[in-house]
């Protein structure tokens, strides 16, 4: 069956005990690219995935998985995705390349494509020097490009990558995020859960952010940050003697609050973008030349895009971090 | 399937449409992955070989002699009782490799595949039945450079084999359940020693029942490990043993008919 939507979900519910996990989600996901969904612990992230895996069936709404309902035919959706869930999901006394072969012939390949496969990955995801070693000999980003690996020995319709890069190092999280670019140039869509908001910048086409398993905003990356409709001043100056003076001058001409940062030359303002955003910076350029005329040297300043920490807080009242630390004492 | 491809792509084509679950095949493949792991850590076989090895050396030099009168006809009958606890340690590794890969998110992977689902449980079976022959093997090979001659000969060995891996298989089935409901491995090897060590001491395996009080001899006679000790002595000695055969494949039934559709249940609802 054809379909445009790699994913269409209505009205989801899932509830642990009083945990309503999932509380009427609707999600629709194109066909092509990558598409985050993005949201704190706790939020939901991680059990919508596994209703749209297949692996817990919702108890209201429904789900298709590229034309096919995750309940009725649960077969027909496993044929088409992937699945790398928030743990490497591998057998860790097995070596690189049996993981993969396990993998190659559950899906039907023959012994020798099986071999050739799990070879070509391993070259592809510059891991055939560990190939002959078990899998509890490597590190968190080998493991991980390995679960991935194996998540395409046979090229899926969709893949689903769960907070593909939780715990990784810089380097390991680059090498990552180039995977699902070229995973996505070549065809396949993912569908990537996050609670890293420039990992999702960075990424995804297309973001849902959700919240106590209900959606509380979708876009493009830009979109959402045009949401906010106020980017962030960055001001340095060259003394930190002067940072209380400038903080006043700055609050007078700008009319919002100037917030001392730690550094001590640094402050940061919260100023209006969008359809706004001529009165602004008339306003900061008024500012910075009353600095400059009251003999206050700055070293830099700039106005930055909101991120997406600032999308959060701005549609929830609350930091990313702010809700992390809530779900972890809840 | 075509699935040449140059190491610079990172995917190949789609699979047909809808390939269809494999049942021998998928629970072979599940098979080799169990062996491959007894393979790579066979260190995690050694209580279930060096037990009923140390026993059985153990018991027949120790006590033979004053149990049986010479430690030639103690072993005779001393033999089959560990093969039957070899066994039994066996059946627990299914079911703690089932939780082990539960716990670490494989199982994730392996229900979200188009494949056969039950063969991630049968392929464990398979690997306990294999491990069980190589355990087997090395138990009944030290009872014949002991001096053991079973009186049932090549054909009442085997049948003694095939009768005890019926059981072995359907007793596997309780640790696979529990695999899918204790939260770590280790409760699911401890919770198995604790109902294992009563059972195989409380039984017919090293000591005659009829030496024993009235209400531990109630419960020897209750005891299934006391039944198929029995059975695996009939036909390993070539005495008739109809009844006891018979008992055994029952209990074995019944096992598999509580635990089999409990463990699939478990395997498709728990998270």
């Amino acid at each position: 069956m054809a379909t445009a939507f790699a994913i269409e979900a209505s009205r989801l519910v899932k509830t642990f005990g009083v945990t309503r996990a999932v509380d009427g989600l609707d999600l629709a996901v194109p066909q092509g690219g990558v598409f985050g969904l993005l949201g704190p612990n706790g939020a939901g992230k991680t059990t919508t995935i596994r209703i749209l895996a297949t692996l817990t069936r919702p108890d209201a709404g429904s789900a298709r998985v590229l034309g096919h309902d995750v309940t009725t035919g649960p077969h027909a959706v496993r044929a088409r995705i992937s699945l790398t869930g928030q743990f490497a999901s591998l057998d860790t006394s097995l070596t690189g390349t049996e993981n993969l072969l396990l993998q190659a012939r559950l899906l039907g390949l023959s012994r020798r494509a099986a071999r050739e496969r799990a070879a070509g990955l391993l070259a592809a995801f510059g891991l055939t020097d560990a190939a002959g070693r078990a899998v509890k000999a490597y590190s968190g980003g080998m493991r991980r490009r390995l679960d991935i690996a194996a998540s395409i020995v046979v090229r899926p319709a969709l893949l689903f990558l769960d907070e593909p890069t939780t715990g990784l190092d810089p380097h390991s999280r680059s090498q990552v995020w180039e995977m699902v670019r070229r995973l996505a140039r070549e065809g396949t869509t993912v569908l990537l859960t996050t609670q890293y908001l420039d990992e999702a910048d960075r990424l995804c086409g297309r973001i849902t952010v959700i919240d106590h398993g209900t959606v509380i905003a979708e876009g493009t990356p830009g979109d959402l940050k045009a949401s906010v409709g106020s980017g962030v001043l960055h001001v340095r100056l060259a003394e930190p003697r002067d940072r209380d003076r400038a903080r006043q001058i700055l609050e007078l001409a700008l009319g919002v609050t100037v917030q001392p940062e730690p550094d001590p030359v640094a402050l940061t303002a919260r100023v209006s973008t969008g359809a706004e955003g001529q009165a602004a910076s008339d306003a900061i350029a008024q500012g910075m030349s009353q600095l400059s005329r009251a003999g206050i040297t700055m070293t830099t300043f700039a106005l930055g895009q909101p991120s997406l920490d600032e999308v959060f807080l701005a549609l929830t009242g609350r930091t990313t971090a702010n809700a992390e630390s809530e779900t972890n004492v809840a | 399937m075509s699935a040449t491809i140059a190491p610079e792509t990172l995917t190949v084509p789609e699979h047909d449409p809808l390939p269809q679950p494999r049942v021998v095949r998928n629970s072979l493949t599940m098979g080799w992955r169990a062996l491959l792991k007894t393979r790579h850590e066979p260190e995690l076989m050694t209580d279930a070989i060096a037990i009923p090895v140390l026993f059985t050396l153990l018991f027949t030099y120790l006590f033979g002699g004053a149990l049986s009168g010479s430690t030639h006809q103690y072993l005779g009958s001393l033999l089959p009782g560990t093969l039957v606890m070899s066994l039994l340690l066996i059946t627990v590794s299914a079911g703690v490799s089932l939780n082990t890969d539960r716990t670490s998110g494989t199982l994730d992977r392996f229900r979200s595949l188009p494949i056969w689902q039950p063969a991630v449980i049968a392929g464990n079976l398979i690997g306990d039945m294999a491990r069980y022959l190589l355990a087997a093997a090395l138990v009944l090979g030290m009872g014949l450079l002991m001096g053991y001659r079973p009186a049932g000969g090549a054909g009442g060995v085997t049948l003694a084999l095939a009768l005890i891996l019926v059981f072995g298989f359907s007793v596997s089935w309780i640790w696979t359940s529990l695999g899918l409901v204790l939260r770590s491995a280790q409760a699911v090897s401890v919770i198995s020693f604790a109902v294992q060590v009563p059972l195989t001491f409380a039984s017919n395996v090293f000591v005659n029942p009829a030496t024993m009080p009235g209400w531990l001899h109630a419960f020897v006679d209750a005891n299934p490990v006391s039944h198929l000790v029995t059975a695996e002595r009939a036909l390993m000695n070539g005495t008739a043993a109809a009844s006891q055969v018979g008992w055994v494949l029952l209990a074995s039934a019944g096992l598999i008919a509580v635990f089999g559709p409990l463990t699939m249940r478990l395997y498709r609802t728990r998270p």
